[in-house]
């Protein structure tokens, strides 16, 4: 390893470029923090958007598999020359002869008003609607009770009701008691269910439920399906979906509307995605000021730091080497606020994750990614100290001590 | 650049135990108007030897020892160290050169705040190449050289400033450079801890170690085997080795 003029080089090895890079760390602790800090927040809201989106996606996948997206409603549409928006009586028989349909549910819009008691005036309505329904809603909206019993072959044709969330609370019915009683359509009607939030169907939240047959019985209410809910073989959506609206209205098949509400959840996920990408750019503009301040750091240490320079020269470090180790302890700085703020992302992330109920899932991506950029941005910050550094003179670095 | 002022090998017998050679060095700062720091200085130092170089402040001291140390580089002349004439040396082959033959004391010693003793010694040979392990046995043979046996451990900034500079000095010893080069080792210290450190010195040197020792005071250079007076950048004296 010698020259053609008999002189062994300067080396430094690996291990020592460490060594010298971490000088300014361990001299100067407080100031090595403060300047991590910057990078560590900006990597720290990188990590955590990107695990929050990805559990919150994760939950909503979940969720999809629970409800399922196999789900369809079929409604009368409404537009000029439609007129009233209804779908033939026969609707939900022809729908369930289609091969793959597995369950077919109609709910029928009954033209009433619930009150808490006949005393409370005509026209404080609470915005509660009045729906009949097959019994097997809950069955087809995979819904789930919060308390007493949906209605079922013996209940739905009585004058009974099952609430939904927000007509509950709307009512000031909080648990089933058996007794509870509501003005439903001038007609008492005794209170066997409250419902949990439908995820598929919100509207039913604000709804009371009665039976077809009740309203009919008791409401003089003809059933005609205002929405069918159709549970088909997920393979086949979209072949039903195709053949959906002249089954269920041959006669006016441009009538009919058929939705998938699954859509719904998802496009809501796709919102959260903008703000998701809203939230990296925030991100990385915190990793852009945190690059600042320690390219800013850097430079004073160059300055502050001159005496080491000379003397590192003098002890035959090479322009190099200088430049190696003020790099070195950039790159350092910048790998500490990366590890940092991975670890600070993934904990937000699993903190607001255990909050929410979800599970904490940081993609891979977002880890090797955060620590990559924070060393990009590193070595970025640290170059220009370095050439400084580098370029010093030792007699000028020595006598400036 | 394969020749050198004594013929391309550094082997002391081909040097004529010549270690330090300056002949018609200046040295010039490009301010306006310029300033000719030195003027023609001609020295030699042989291997053993120990020399003052005397000089009050302004007369050029430190800008020879930078000359002398390969830290600068003359505006004209010719300097070889270990046999190596510098004008054929790029910035890289410099660096090569301090790491292994020249080695420095200086006054403000330069230590690292936050390490050790041992460490700081330790880090003489940190460009050499040697391993970590190699590097502290050598330190602590060198630290006590110099007496230091006991604070191996002690971080630099609980040291005495007698002790630092002897850390210091024992850093310079450490790679067993060719010469070793003192700029007012003893300018921070009390008078004691001067004469302690001059004292040390001269043991070193009694050791065979090349020492060039710069100073303004007269009567800690004169005291030394060689004395050289430095004036207005020119070597106004030299005394040669005093029998």
């Amino acid at each position: 390893m010698s020259n053609g003029n008999g002189l062994i080089p300067s080396r430094l090895h690996g291990a020592d470029v460490f060594r010298t890079a971490s000088v300014g760390l361990r001299t100067r602790k407080l100031r090595a923090a403060l300047s991590a800090l910057g990078i560590m927040i900006g990597i720290a809201a990188m990590v955590g958007v990107l695990g929050l989106s990805e559990s919150s996606k994760s939950d909503l996948l979940a969720q999809l598999d629970r409800l399922g997206t196999n789900l369809l409603t079929v409604q009368a549409g409404a537009g000029i020359g439609i007129g009233s928006g209804e779908l033939p009586a026969e609707a939900a028989g022809m729908i369930s002869r289609i091969g793959p349909v597995e369950q077919t549910s109609t709910i029928s819009s009954v033209n009433a008003n619930v009150y808490k008691s006949d005393y409370v005036p005509e026209g404080q309505t609470g915005g509660i609607t009045v729906q009949a329904v097959d019994v097997n809603l809950l069955d087809t909206l995979a819904g789930s009770m919060a308390d007493g019993k949906f209605l079922d072959e013996a209940t739905a044709t009585y004058p009974a009701a099952v609430l939904g969330s927000v007509a509950a609370e709307r009512l000031g019915i909080r648990e089933v008691t058996g007794t509870q009683q509501i003005w439903l359509g001038d007609q008492w009607f005794t209170v066997i269910g409250i419902l949990n939030e439908f995820e598929l169907n919100p509207d039913l939240d604000r709804a009371a439920l009665i039976g077809l047959a009740t309203a009919e019985d008791y409401l003089d209410h003809e059933t005609v399906p205002t929405s069918i809910l159709v549970r088909v073989d997920p393979d086949y959506v979209d072949d039903v979906t195709a053949v959906l609206p002249a089954t269920a209205n041959p006669q006016n098949p441009e009538e009919v509307e058929v939705a998938r509400p699954s859509d719904a959840l998802e496009a809501k996920e796709a919102a959260d995605d903008a703000f998701t990408a809203l939230f990296l750019g925030l991100g990385a503009v915190a990793l852009l000021v945190g690059g600042v301040g320690i390219a800013n750091v850097m430079v004073i240490s160059v300055l502050e730091r001159r005496a080491e320079i000379g003397l590192r020269r003098a002890l035959g470090a090479t322009k190099r080497h200088v430049a190696v180790q003020f790099l070195g302890e950039a790159l350092l700085l910048s790998a500490v606020g990366g590890v940092g703020g991975v670890a600070l992302g993934w904990g937000v992330t699993s903190i607001y994750a255990g909050i929410r109920g979800w599970n904490t899932l940081i993609p891979p991506i977002a880890i090797a990614g955060g620590i990559a950029a924070a060393l990009v941005i590193g070595a970025i910050a640290g170059l220009y100290p370095a050439i400084r550094a580098a370029r010093l003179s030792p007699t000028e670095a020595l006598r400036s001590a | 650049m394969t020749s050198t002022l004594t013929g391309g090998s550094a082997t002391p017998e081909a040097a004529a135990d010549v270690v330090l050679s300056l002949s018609g060095v200046t040295k010039e700062y490009p301010t306006i108007p310029p300033v000719r720091a030195l003027r023609g200085v001609d020295i030699s130092v042989t291997d053993g030897e120990l020399v003052g170089v005397v000089g009050p402040s302004g007369s050029g001291k430190s800008t020879l020892l930078h000359i002398m140390g390969t830290l600068d580089r003359p505006s004209a002349g010719e300097v070889a160290v270990a046999g190596y004439n510098i004008n054929d040396l790029s910035d890289k082959d410099l660096s090569a050169l301090r790491a292994r033959h020249i080695g420095f004391v200086f006054q403000q010693f330069h230590l690292l705040s936050g390490y050790t003793a041992l460490d700081n010694v330790a880090d003489g040979l940190l460009y050499t190449g040697r391993s970590v392990t190699t590097r502290r046995e050598l330190a602590e043979i060198a630290l006590r050289r110099v007496g230091l046996g006991h604070r191996l451990s002690h971080v630099a900034t609980k040291l005495s400033g007698g002790e630092r500079q002897r850390v210091a000095v024992a850093r310079a010893l450490v790679g067993t450079p060719s010469i070793v080069l003192a700029d007012e080792p003893t300018g921070n210290l009390d008078s004691k801890n001067s004469d302690a450190i001059i004292d040390l010195i001269r043991q070193i040197n009694d050791e065979g170690v090349t020492f060039v020792v710069i100073t303004h005071n007269r009567e800690i250079a004169e005291a030394f085997p060689r004395t050289a007076g430095l004036r207005d950048g020119s070597i106004e004296y030299d005394t040669g080795v005093r029998m």
